[in-house]
């Protein structure tokens, strides 16, 4: 057992929690909402998760009250939440928890955020391979419609809000936020040029935040117990609250792992996940999905906040933490996450589309053991030319597992290539006519 | 038969969360899949009519996502996920059992029309790799024994209790596992 109190995922920890509505009742669910709602000015909300530090928990963690505060104050027409339940970065697997054990968490959220910003409609946007997570959802915002938490003149205070579920079609960049946006409108899902930005120009235009799961997840236990209990978890200033960390790959006991931010990798991989599988040792890991550069176990001290993971040259991304143990192919490795992101790249820009199928190429062929030193040359390269000149920071992180495995494992390139020339001279040396 | 004939209260539902009508599209055309296995070119024509699209539209949006076949797939449509957690413990040894016991490769359908399998990137199951989904179940942490059952339960009873029910790992110390 964990010895740090879980959060988030306390309820669903206790014996015989389901996740209904009575259940998250009987645990002191949506009390946050009653205290607030048409008693504390929206205003007072949002500073409240300022003053707590909570910074979004989807991958980019940007301050979530500034966030909101970005909106225009004066204007008029209708205003959009979306919940961004796309969970789909390779590594990644806590939104799914937290929407399929304790969803009404999730939905005292949204309602908080949602009055907050002055919205009535907001959407969560569920990856569509999520059938169950999204009929889990659909029946608790039933439930907590009947119970007068979602509608018209919620709890009588006369605001109304309204939560849809509206399920995505398999692609990963719709996660990205404006590219979120697009799909729920019914287009492909392109990234947007920005600025603007969805705080004055998201949802049909309209002024719009958009959140991640874990992140709302978070409002009910900051406004019920106070910006303060919640500031000093973690490691304040700048990265407070705990974090669901999910823990893959080689270890032990692989799984969601709930802690303050600032526990260290050690701490998380050998005490938590119980450390490595098999008596191989640590080689490498992933500390925030797909898109967060490999480290060393010469990282492993480093603390899992936002500021010290990006010392270490890497990120602490969306929160999934992939061990791999001595003897993995890290060429392989780095080529398994560069086809994820050739698949998955829209093709908006040429850079990022171009780039990706170059890269996929150049791997493939090194790992088949038939490259040549110039390609590594080439990666570099490429790699160069997509960062920074792309529509979204898709292109960012889809050169990461390269460059970072390039920069620790060299020697594992350079030997793939050695090797293939040796077969070359091999041939060559073959009398003709013979394979 | 229409899709607005059969579904005119699902249809009327979906469209009625929205202020504006092209956001129904992929809600549509999950219906239109649901109601045919895949979604078909009448489909798509119907639905461009019903939200004011035109068809090219329609098709644009449909052809993006990966999740709306245009095109039957097998009764049972393997998705096993290949993404480096997956593979890092073993995906490519499930995609390896597929091809001995039904014969198929990655985007191919068995002749009895049953099975189709196709490689699939991430989908939220790393820490109880190796995965995949078949239609709308996850089957997680699977094992040579379990991939056989699941098989055979498919053909059988067309479903499997083997399949993921609310996620949760690792369970709770001391709970009571309601999934079961
Ligand atoms: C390529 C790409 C994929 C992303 N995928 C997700 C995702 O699956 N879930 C998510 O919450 N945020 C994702 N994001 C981040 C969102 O763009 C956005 O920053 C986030 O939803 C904001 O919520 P937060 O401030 O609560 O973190 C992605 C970003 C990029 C560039
Ligand atoms: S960087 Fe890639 S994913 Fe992002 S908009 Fe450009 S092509 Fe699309
Ligand atoms: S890598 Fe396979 S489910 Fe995430």
């Amino acid at each position: 057992m964990s010895k740090h109190e879980p959060v988030l995922l306390k309820n669903m920890q206790r014996p015989g929690y389901t996740g209904s509505l009575q259940d998250y009742e009987q645990t002191g669910g949506y009390q946050a909402l009653r205290k607030v709602i048409g008693k504390v000015p929206p205003a007072e909300v949002t500073t409240t998760v300022m003053k707590s530090g909570l910074r979004g928990r989807g991958g980019a963690g940007f301050p979530t009250g500034v966030k909101w505060g970005f909106l225009p104050k004066d204007y008029q027409g209708p205003r959009y939440l979306c919940c961004n339940a796309d969970e789909s970065e390779p590594g990644t697997f806590k939104d799914r928890q937290l929407i399929e054990r304790d969803p009404h968490q999730i939905l005292e959220g949204i309602l908080l955020a949602a009055y907050a910003i002055g919205a009535e409609s907001a959407y969560i946007y569920i990856r569509g391979e999520f059938v169950l997570g999204a009929k889990i959802l659909e029946s608790a915002i039933a439930e907590a419609r009947i119970a007068g938490y979602i509608g018209a003149n919620i709890l009588g205070a006369g605001i109304t809000v309204n939560v849809w579920v509206h399920r995505g079609a398999g692609a990963y960049i719709c996660g990205e936020e404006t590219a979120l946006l697009e799909s729920l409108e019914g287009k492909r899902g392109l990234p947007r040029v920005k600025p603007p930005f969805p705080a004055t120009h998201g949802l049909y235009n309209k002024p719009t935040v958009v959140n991640n799961v874990e992140t709302l997840a978070n409002l009910p236990h900051i406004i019920s117990r106070g910006s303060e209990w919640f500031s000093a978890i973690g490691s304040p200033p700048k990265s407070t609250g705990t974090r669901i960390f999910c823990v893959s790959g080689h270890v032990k006991r692989p799984g969601n792992y709930e802690v303050p931010m600032g526990v260290t990798f050690r701490e998380l991989i050998y005490e938590e996940a119980g450390g490595m599988r098999s008596n191989k040792p640590l080689k490498a890991f992933i500390p925030g999905g797909a898109s967060a550069p490999f480290l060393t176990p010469d990282s492993l001290d480093v603390k899992l906040d936002f500021e010290s993971v990006a010392a270490a040259g890497s990120m602490l991304g969306s929160g999934g933490v992939t061990v791999m143990e001595e003897g993995t192919d890290m060429v392989w490795a780095a080529l398994r996450l560069m086809e994820f992101f050739y698949h998955e790249s829209c093709g908006k820009c040429s850079p990022c589309r171009e780039g990706s199928s170059w890269l996929v190429q150049t791997m493939r062929r090194i790992v088949a053991k038939r490259g040549q030193m110039e390609d590594l040359e080439t990666l570099v390269d490429l790699c160069k030319n997509i960062v920074g000149r792309t529509v979204c920071s898709f292109g960012d992180a889809e050169i990461s597992p390269i460059m970072s495995t390039l920069k620790h494992w060299r020697p594992e390139y350079v030997r793939l290539i050695h090797e293939a020339e040796a077969a070359n001279l091999i041939a060559l040396k073959r009398p003709a006519g013979r394979p | 038969m229409k899709l607005i004939e059969k579904y005119k209260d699902e249809i009327t539902e979906i469209l009625s969360h929205y202020p504006v009508k092209r956001s129904a599209l992929i809600p549509l055309l999950y219906l239109a899949q649901q109601d045919e296995g895949y979604v078909s070119e009448a489909a798509m024509k119907e639905i461009a009519q019903m939200l004011r699209l035109t068809p090219p539209q329609v098709y644009e949006t449909a052809t993006f996502y990966t999740m709306l076949n245009l095109k039957p797939v097998g009764k049972f449509h393997l998705q096993i996920c290949k993404s480096l957690m997956c593979a890092l413990v073993g995906s490519d040894t499930v995609i390896g059992w597929v091809k001995t016991k039904l014969g198929i490769g990655p985007g191919e359908t068995t002749a009895d029309r049953l099975f189709t399998l196709s490689t699939v990137e991430c989908l939220a199951a790393c820490g109880t790799a190796p995965m995949m989904q078949v239609n709308e179940d996850y089957y997680e942490r699977l094992t040579e024994e379990k991939f056989d059952r699941i098989l055979a339960d498919l053909k059988k009873y067309g479903t499997c209790s083997l399949k993921t029910g609310p996620f949760m790992w690792p369970e709770p110390a001391n709970a009571v596992n309601h999934d079961a």
